[in-house]
């Protein structure tokens, strides 16, 4: 039996230990904001922070999760929307709208190791985030956005 | 063509709206006859009368209008609710958007096309203005004064023009839902200078719920006691099971059972494809259940298609006359002269969609009703095909349309639908069947493969007397029409059968190809291989003639000309759609104009590249500004595009569009290819089929939208095809390295 947190509330695993986090979170606890794209951290669209540190979700084994504090797209506020979510309401980021749960993470995760993050920056550590509907100049003023809101 | 009901007492929104509630129905022909041919897809309803679209308003002044079109980051959801609720004079922020089921009554549903926008602009500001007309004399009978004397003003409310009474939409929606709908000649819609939502800027309806991670998606569709299943499709298109051990499967941790699902009957069209599938009560189990499966295939004939040999058929084909589209003078009288003659080949290959979300969807076979969630361009076609394989009549199976995570084309073929259906009936269980990346990109209806020729005769300033374009692919007909080899009008019209330059003698040809994968429209369709080739080939004529490409584009396309299609121009659209080059040459000077079109020296590396198309009924140029490092690597700094799609009923979704298709078209130009050996798609997932990320997309595109008073064209693909080229006339201006090939990563560029 593993434990962990996910979103701050204990949880126990005993399933297949090679079953990915991204499809714990999905199919067992219901949490869909965490989204499937393609299986092998190519994307980003199964992004979740790791003890505050996005990771992919679906690379990471429910065998190795134990002690681990999870946190997704559903529970990175708890009052009101995050910095981020604004500044992605502000500049009218999505399209479809899909991708943008594991954009949201991965900025997030940025943001708080880069707090006012350059056009360096920002492109290095979100080119591992997939958007098909190309907001990509959107998702970089955003996040320079949300950098200004939480200086 | 709308006429419009008062269904206050038998509306389907009962249940949401209290008995109170005042709902209009707007019957009207939403597709007119000649949206088949420009469009793309071939299963497009045409017949006459639909109902359409419905608005609802509550007594508590909440105002419902239906979305009958699917949100797939298309901005429909926002677009054509804001149309109604202007002629409504609603107030938008009471509005709340109900996505509709799939349901005939109300007209196309097949969000493809660019269709949204242009064909139910007209339905909708009738509806709204019905809606409120009625609800004006509703205050007239209320307060016992002549309708003349009440005016709904300024949002929301009626107001009594000789006092100052007034009531609010809700207050008046019980009384309005039991008047007569007033004949469509009693209608007053608001000039352009009324409007107060239409061609004003508005952010989309959902961005809150998609920023939360709210389940909105096909994907994030859960049922109680559903199951779950992953297919192990035939590799080869035709394909067969010959033997299946699933012994290794059935050990799987979750993993319920196996099923095999029935091979099509040529033509697939909207058919599963067959093969295996593992059902578990889990994903990820179906997934590992599924790679455990040893099967033994009988690949069929399609198995000799190896995408290299394939090529050069198609290229050989070019090369020879081809069955003939258009013509216009007498180019072979222009070549034989023996003057000045410039020709060239062009090649773009086969694309596959890969959208975010990749297909998936929930079925719920109850005796003889089926309910299917899905992500569906085409909830009718769903309908359809889903009664089709089960044997029942297309009114007993519902189709909830969630949110798509991206479509671009490949979600207005339901087959996966049809796949969680045959399972549900299998297992008696609700399924949802769910494609990896991999399934995505090996089992796409793949956007055509085509090689193109172009030869023009040249006069002594370079200019063309003569044209001769004929293009070769697969054509999407194949996957309607077993033995389809020749191009459908919907593909010759984007961007071949007619040349948008002033051009005395010209004529366009189509070669035959046979298909051997499924083949469908991707977003932009034809118009992106097509106007690959007419604008590379224009901007060479351009160095040829020792010009430069922007000057010589104007040359080309002259002072401004009707294009007449003649027999290929589908009936209607001439006379609302008239091809006008005048506006044409109005987006090219506009986008070279924003661009500082040669103000920068171009070479050493840097250079600027232009391209015009014009498709979807939308004028678009494209200015592309690029860096290439002496390894070949591009970077792509700004784009400008310039856009007349007549009356934009949001530019912000329109802004949206036009620079999420630079990006979408960088993946086309940089990366893009789909390749085959033995008949399997060697591609998989984004490691070998990769798309441009945030480090590799344009830095910054500038979307200008000039202003118009034309009815309301595309948006949602007209921004991609002269996107591609203009890119690569841009890589030709920096490097001296002429792109005929797609993509540029085979071109020694990355």
């Amino acid at each position: 039996m593993t434990h962990f947190k996910v979103n701050g509330l204990d949880q126990s695993f005993d399933g297949d230990p090679e079953m990915p986090l991204l499809w714990y979170l999905r199919d067992i606890l219901g949490l869909t904001g965490t989204k499937f794209g393609c299986g092998m951290a190519l994307c980003g669209a199964c992004t979740v922070l790791q003890d505050g540190k996005a990771i992919r979700s679906c690379i990471k084994q429910m065998g190795t999760v134990g002690g681990l504090e999870i946190t997704t797209i559903e529970a990175i506020s708890s009052h009101g929307p995050h910095a981020v979510q604004k500044a992605w309401a502000e500049v009218n980021v999505p399209q479809c709208g899909y991708c943008q749960p594991g954009q949201i993470m991965q900025a997030v995760s940025l943001l708080s190791s880069t707090p006012r993050p350059s056009d360096d920056d920002i492109d290095s550590v979100m080119a591992g985030n997939i958007c098909r509907c190309g907001t990509y100049q959107r998702i970089r003023a955003a996040i320079k956005e949300a950098a200004k809101e939480r200086a | 063509m709308i006429t419009i009901e008062n269904v206050s007492r038998r509306s389907f929104l009962q249940g949401m709206l209290s008995a109170s509630a005042f709902v209009l129905c707007a019957r009207i022909v939403p597709r007119p006859p000649w949206a088949e041919a420009v469009g793309a897809s071939p299963t497009i309803d045409t017949t006459a009368f639909h109902p359409g679209m419905f608005v609802g308003i509550q007594s508590d002044g909440t105002v419902y209008i239906v979305a009958h079109r699917s949100e797939m980051g298309n901005g429909v959801r926002t677009s054509l609710p804001r149309i109604l609720a202007d002629e409504l004079d609603a107030d938008w922020s009471r509005v709340k958007v109900i996505q509709s089921d799939g349901d005939e009554r109300y007209g196309s549903q097949d969000t493809d096309g660019s269709h949204s926008v242009r064909e139910f602009f007209d339905a909708m500001r009738e509806a709204g203005a019905t809606a409120r007309l009625m609800l004006v004399r509703a205050a007239a009978q209320q307060w016992g004064i002549p309708e003349s004397q009440c005016v709904a003003d300024p949002v929301h409310v009626v107001s009594d023009k000789s006092s100052s009474r007034k009531m609010g939409y809700g207050e008046l929606a019980a009384i309005a839902a039991k008047l007569s709908v007033p004949k469509k000649e009693e209608l007053k819609l608001k000039s352009p200078q009324e409007w107060r939502y239409i061609g004003k800027p508005a952010p989309g309806s959902d961005v809150a719920d998609i920023c939360s991670g709210k389940p909105l998606f096909g994907m994030d569709v859960r049922v109680d006691g559903m199951l779950y299943a992953a297919i192990a499709h035939p590799p080869v298109l035709g394909g067969k099971v010959k033997t299946v051990d699933d012994s290794a499967t059935l050990k799987v941790t979750g993993v319920k059972k196996t099923i095999s699902i029935d091979p099509f009957t040529p033509p697939h069209a909207f058919q599963p494809l067959g093969g295996v599938a593992v059902v578990a009560d889990n994903t990820f189990a179906a997934f590992k259940g599924r790679n455990r499966l040893k099967i033994e295939w009988d690949n069929g004939s399609h198995a000799a298609y190896t995408s290299a040999e394939y090529k050069k058929q198609l290229q050989q084909t070019a090369r020879q006359a081809g069955k003939v589209i258009h013509s216009v003078g007498d180019p072979d009288a222009e070549f034989a002269k023996g003057g000045k003659i410039f020709e060239a080949e062009y090649f773009a290959p086969h694309l596959a969609h890969a959208s975010m979300e990749p297909p998936v969807a929930v079925a719920d076979v109850q005796a003889d009703k089926v309910t299917v969630w899905s992500p569906t361009q085409n909830p009718q076609g769903v309908q359809e095909q889903v009664a089709k394989a089960l044997g029942l009549k297309k009114e007993d199976v519902t189709c909830h349309v969630t949110f798509l995570g991206g479509g671009f084309g490949r979600k207005s073929k339901p087959d996966y639908a049809v796949e969680a259906a045959v399972l549900s009936k299998k297992t008696g269980k609700p399924v949802k069947v769910v494609w990896s990346r991999e399934d995505d990109i090996k089992f796409d209806y793949f956007h055509s493969v085509a090689a193109m020729y172009i030869k023009a005769a040249l006069d002594d300033t370079g200019k063309p007397n003569a044209w001769l374009q004929r293009s070769v692919f697969p054509p999407i007909g194949s996957s309607f029409e077993k033995d389809a080899v020749y191009s459908g009008a919907g593909e010759m019209s984007q961007g071949w059968n007619v040349s948008p330059f002033d051009i005395p003698n010209f004529r366009s040809e189509n070669g035959q190809a046979t298909a051997h994968i499924r083949i469908g429209w991707l977003r932009s369709v034809a118009n992106i291989y097509h106007a690959f080739a007419v604008q590379t080939f224009a901007n060479e004529l351009a160095y040829n003639a020792n010009r430069d490409p922007y000057d010589y584009l104007l040359t080309l396309i002259g002072s401004g000309h009707i294009v007449d299609a003649g027999a290929q121009g589908p009936p209607g659209i001439a006379e609302k759609y008239p091809y006008d080059t005048a506006r044409l040459r109005r987006v090219a000077e506009l986008a070279a104009a924003k661009a500082n079109w040669g103000k920068k020296k171009s070479g050493k590396g840097s250079g600027m590249g232009i391209a015009v198309h014009r498709s979807f009924l939308t004028y678009v140029a494209t200015v592309v500004e690029v860096e290439v490092d002496s390894t070949g690597a591009i970077r792509i700094p700004h784009v400008t595009t310039a856009v007349d799609a007549g009356i934009v009923a949001n530019p912000e979704m329109v802004r949206q569009q036009f620079e999420g298709a630079a990006v979408f078209g960088t993946s086309i130009a940089r990366t893009g290819e789909i390749t085959a050996t033995n008949g399997a798609i060697d591609q998989s997932n984004f490691s070998d089929y990769p798309v441009a990320r945030m480090n590799d997309a344009p830095y910054q595109v500038d979307v200008h939208i000039v202003e118009s008073t034309a009815p309301p064209a595309g948006a949602g693909e007209p921004g991609v095809p002269p996107f591609v080229p203009a890119l690569c006339n841009a890589v030709f201006a920096a490097t001296g390295k002429r792109v005929r090939e797609l993509p540029l990563t085979r071109n020694g560029f990355a």
